[in-house]
């Protein structure tokens, strides 16, 4: 019997097979279904293989492989934490590859996306699996080029130039972060493997520095605010299966390394840690999902939802560091579980709304919502999968993203017991932020589905539109399936998370297999429970009784008739409400703070006969507070330096003395 | 023998809510257009209503697809769900625990999505200003519900309703301030949930002025019927909510008599008629605001909850 890593590292092994095999194969017409299908079967292996380690708790299982460093190695290890992540990226990764076998064979290019797109699921395992700092930053490095190639993929489109550019400045700047990190660490010794950096005492500011450093690697790759300008450019110009991988799957693998660090490989943490995340959180789920509800790309929209998801599980782990730094193991168990279960959920319904909006994108070509509408009636199934997604995203029973929703908001009742003034006064005002992101994320997705799907057709695309192909629907509704059945039966989930919270917190949520009718109990009966199956089996039975009541009893009489309108027959489909009119009073309400929104009418005087003009002034205040100044700065000081390069060799001679000089000098003062 | 007593209780709840929900409304009805000096229906017209409207046979617009016709059930069955699980005359509930407080709040926000999701359906532009209003509405409103619900389950120490009933109907609570400014935030959100005036007007025809309205003008027949029932049964809710959470005496806890139920219903009953009597008296008294006061109004909500919450976090006395 091979130990459980040594599959995992094989299953990567075959996924970098399947990219000499997509190379090698790239002239075949059948390359697109061998591809999709090798990496759908070895990514269901390795999906088997994570789950038996997680919930068998086969224990944590190591390998050293004679590759990387001379004196190291490449450590890599599978415990519960690694095993959790790796079946969060092996069911993205799955459920891509089936899409993607009906959704690739659309694709004009199909050699731009075939090879890298084994390699990126290559990258995402391996940066779960590996054990030492080496490791991690080459396998980390490694999945931000793959995914960079494949949104380079249709790179000719306007835009997508621009996207990939910045991502590669964003992805390299994360790393450079996460080197930092890891090099404070590892310390002078050099202690590169993670069991070394774990037995090692680091001291507090040590320990705040590395903590900064991750949020700013791990954050940017996540999408924490203010480091989240990539995400909505990268996310949707990739395909949209890749979209569907970037936004619920490499978030999580972001997500991943913070935990790994912070919460494994630092010790125990600091109360203040806990702020600064919560902080970080409360802000990134807001103005995530603000930036959404402004969005009309669909593909776009759905890649800010990503942040506000990303600002619901920062906030979640940093409720756990500070009920973790004040010893409370339980509330820390608690919210941990929350937010493993909110990456699980998110990964389930973010792939799904991707999937989705691929969907739509195939059949109508577009991914502006105000040229969409009515789809409803020309792609029932797709629409359907795509409510259930809606619904899940929304946090609203009986679905999954209520669930996790739920766990968090009990974490945060626990507050009360922490002795800092400073949470205990924070923790309800970020349970405010959680709660007005929740109910704009509601908005967001009437918005999404009510535009796109519902209404009548808005340009003769959306009219001529189609269902979409057999595999596409077999992926989105295994994934709609997986929503429900976390929703309704979300006890089992969190008892397959608790191995995870037992191995990273060191205490777990009680078993809620034994709980009656399988509800699930955070802390205890008297104080809160909650019932997704039979929350769901009561809406069911209610709904049904009332539709059997009335269809015997009363009318089943139906007319057909044009729409009432109050009288006003509206005479096109533009005369409905678009999205920019549908978000208008969210806008007025908080746009004028968030995004400098002003409205300009321009009303032509009586008897002039020119059209009246109406204008929405917004900014985006990260990009032109943060980014331009900062990117003005680099070009200037690009420019002064410029003039280096056209020095004399005698200069640059004493240029690299006096250079040499000045660190032999730093070092003797220093030690 | 508890558990089917208990049964037993729930479902005689279910049938009690939808039993009086109408009659709530039609007692406001009553009121504010005596408050009018005008005689008004009877106090049984939305009963009438009701019945009308449900041997109607529906008119569907042309592209009306199955969501819209699928809503009217949906919202009416999670909002009855909910109102089922907010204790009214008794405390112990036997599926009670199956969703608490946060999770009622969430399943109101099913029903509304639905709701919302309709009124686009079709696609004119009166369905389309009636969901985006309404949304905006929701997204104020339900920060301020979840505050209000922080703080009462903190001085209650449980979501439960059901705890948090007979710990509030224990005499150890008194009055406190948190507890005080909780109810005038609940309040205020019940009034902007339920578009009641000054956030919305139930009567009014006028399109550009109404919210919940507008969303639902494309309804007719067992649909409509529907859909108002379910809006009765959101007010007998929430006045439920206020009554169960603030003023829980002589409700039921358990291991009482039969005798003890009988009292507690009675007791429930003029409970609601007080709530009807001050609802109309201040609908009759307000003006409906702009829309866009709203904000500000739940915003209020919004910050007394906050402050319900933190005052409990200065002082364990408050």
């Amino acid at each position: 019997m091979i130990p459980a890593v040594a599959q995992q590292i094989w299953c990567v092994a075959a996924l970098l097979g399947t990219t000499a095999l997509a190379i090698a194969s790239s002239r075949s017409r059948r390359s697109t279904a061998l591809v999709y299908g090798a990496t759908f079967a070895i990514s269901l292996v390795a999906l088997a293989g994570a789950l038996f380690s997680l919930i068998a708790r086969t224990g944590a299982t190591e390998l050293t492989l004679p590759i990387g460093l001379p004196w190291l190695g490449s450590h890599f290890r599978l415990d519960a934490l690694a095993a959790f992540f790796l079946v969060v990226v092996n069911l993205g990764a799955a459920a891509a590859s089936l899409y993607g076998l009906g959704y690739g064979s659309h694709e004009s290019m199909p050699q731009r996306i075939l090879p890298f797109f084994p390699a990126f699921l290559a990258g995402m395992n391996l940066v779960v699996l590996a054990d030492d700092a080496f490791t991690y930053l080459l396998c980390w490095e490694f999945m931000s080029l793959a995914s960079w190639a494949l949104v380079m993929a249709h790179h000719r489109e306007p835009d997508n130039a621009r996207a990939g550019y910045v991502y590669l400045v964003m992805a390299s700047f994360g790393t450079l972060a996460l080197l930092l990190a890891f090099g404070l660490l590892s310390g002078a010794g050099g202690g590169y493997g993670f069991a070394a950096i774990r037995s090692a005492q680091h001291t507090p500011s040590e320990a705040a520095l590395v903590l900064a450093l991750m949020l700013l690697g791990a954050g940017s790759k996540a999408g924490l605010v203010p480091l989240h300008v990539w995400l909505p450019l990268a996310h949707p110009a990739a395909p949209s299966h890749v979209s569907a991988l970037m936004s619920g799957v490499m978030t999580k693998v972001a997500i991943y390394g913070f935990i790994r660090v912070v919460f494994d490989l630092l010790g125990p943490p600091s109360w203040s840690a806990g702020v600064v995340v919560l902080i970080l959180g409360g802000a990134t789920a807001v103005i995530g999902i603000l930036y959404a509800l402004m969005e009309n790309d669909l593909k776009r929209l759905l890649a800010y939802s990503t942040i506000e998801n990303i600002g619901v599980i920062f906030t979640s782990l940093g409720l756990a560091l500070a009920f973790q730094a004040n010893g409370f193991g339980l509330a820390a168990a608690l919210a941990f579980t929350a937010s493993l279960f909110h990456v699980l959920n998110h990964s389930f319904f973010k792939s799904l709304l991707f999937f989705g909006a691929g969907a739509v994108l195939t059949s109508t070509g577009e991914r502006d919502m105000e040229k969409l509408g009515g789809l409803i009636h020309r792609m029932p199934l797709t629409s359907f999968v795509f409510l259930v997604g809606c619904v899940a995203i929304s946090a609203l029973p009986p679905f999954n993203g209520f669930v996790s929703e739920w766990l968090i908001f009990q974490a945060v009742l626990q507050s009360p017991d922490l002795p800092q003034w400073v949470l205990k006064i924070m923790v309800p005002a970020v349970g405010a932020l959680l709660a007005l992101a929740a109910a704009l994320a509601a908005a967001c997705f009437v918005k999404a589905f009510g535009i796109t799907f519902l209404g009548r057709a808005r340009s003769p695309a959306a009219e001529a539109a189609g269902e979409v192909d057999r595999y596409s629907l077999a992926a989105m509704f295994s994934l709609a399936a997986l929503c429900f059945l976390a929703g309704i039966l979300p006890g089992l989930v969190i008892d397959a998370l608790s191995p995870v919270a037992q191995a990273v917190i060191g205490h777990r949520m009680p078993v809620q297999a034994n709980d009656a009718w399988l509800s699930i109990v955070p802390i205890e009966e008297s104080r809160s429970s909650y019932n997704g199956l039979l929350v769901f089996a009561f809406i069911t039975a209610a709904a049904s009784l009332a539709v059997y009541f009335i269809h015997r009893f009363a009318s089943r009489a139906i007319r057909r008739g044009p729409a009432w309108g109050c009288g006003f027959a509206d005479p096109t489909p533009a005369a409905q409400y678009s999205g920019a009119s549908f978000v208008q009073p969210i806008r007025r309400v908080f746009g004028t703070l968030v995004f400098q929104a002003r409205e300009h009418v321009d009303m032509p005087a009586p008897g002039d006969l020119r059209p009246a003009r109406f204008k929405v002034d917004m900014h985006d205040l990260v990009w032109e507070r943060l980014y331009t100044p900062l990117t003005e700065a680099v070009w200037f000081l690009a420019d002064r330096l410029n003039q280096l390069q056209f020095l004399t060799i005698r200069r640059y001679l004493s240029l690299v003395f006096a250079t040499l000089v000045t660190l032999l000098l730093v070092l003797a003062i220093w030690s | 023998m508890v558990v089917i007593s208990d049964i037993f209780v729930q479902l005689g709840q279910m049938a009690l809510v939808l039993l009086l929900a109408p009659l709530l409304t039609g007692v406001v009805r009553k009121i504010k257009a005596r408050l009018l000096r005008r005689r008004g229906p009877s106090i049984f017209q939305p009963y009438r209503d009701l019945l009308r409207l449900l041997r109607k046979e529906v008119v569907l617009a042309e592209n009306a697809s199955w969501l819209f016709r699928v809503t009217p059930y949906v919202t009416f069955a999670a909002i009855w769900v909910a109102a089922a699980l907010v204790p009214t005359f008794a405390s112990g509930l036997e599926f009670n625990w199956s969703a608490d407080l946060i999770a009622i709040v969430a399943l109101l926000g099913s029903a509304r999505f639905f709701l919302a999701l309709a009124g686009m359906d079709v696609g004119t532009s009166f369905g389309g200003i009636g969901s985006s209003r309404e949304v905006m509405i929701a997204a104020l409103a339900e920060p301020a519900m979840l505050l209000m619900v922080f703080c009462v389950a903190l001085i209650a120490g449980s979501t439960q309703l059901s705890t948090v009933a007979t710990f509030m109907a224990s005499s150890e609570v008194g009055l406190r301030v948190s507890l005080g400014m909780a109810m005038i935030a609940l309040i205020m959100v019940a009034l902007a949930e339920n578009a009641r005036i000054p956030v919305d007007n139930p009567a009014t025809h006028l399109e550009l002025t109404m919210v919940h309205e507008a969303m639902i003008l494309e309804y007719s027949g067992r649909h409509l019927a529907m859909i108002e029932f379910g809006a009765f049964l959101k007010l007998l809710l929430y006045v439920s909510l206020i009554i169960c959470v603030f003023f829980p005496w002589q409700i039921t806890t358990e291991g009482a008599g039969p005798l003890s139920y009988l009292v507690s219903v009675a007791a429930y009953i003029f409970k609601l008629a007080v709530a009807s009597l001050l609802l109309a008296v201040f609908e009759t008294a307000t003006a409906k605001m702009r829309v866009f006061r709203v904000p500000e109004f739940l915003g209020a909500a919004l910050m007394l909850g906050l402050l319900g919450t933190l005052l409990r976090f200065v002082s364990r006395g408050f």
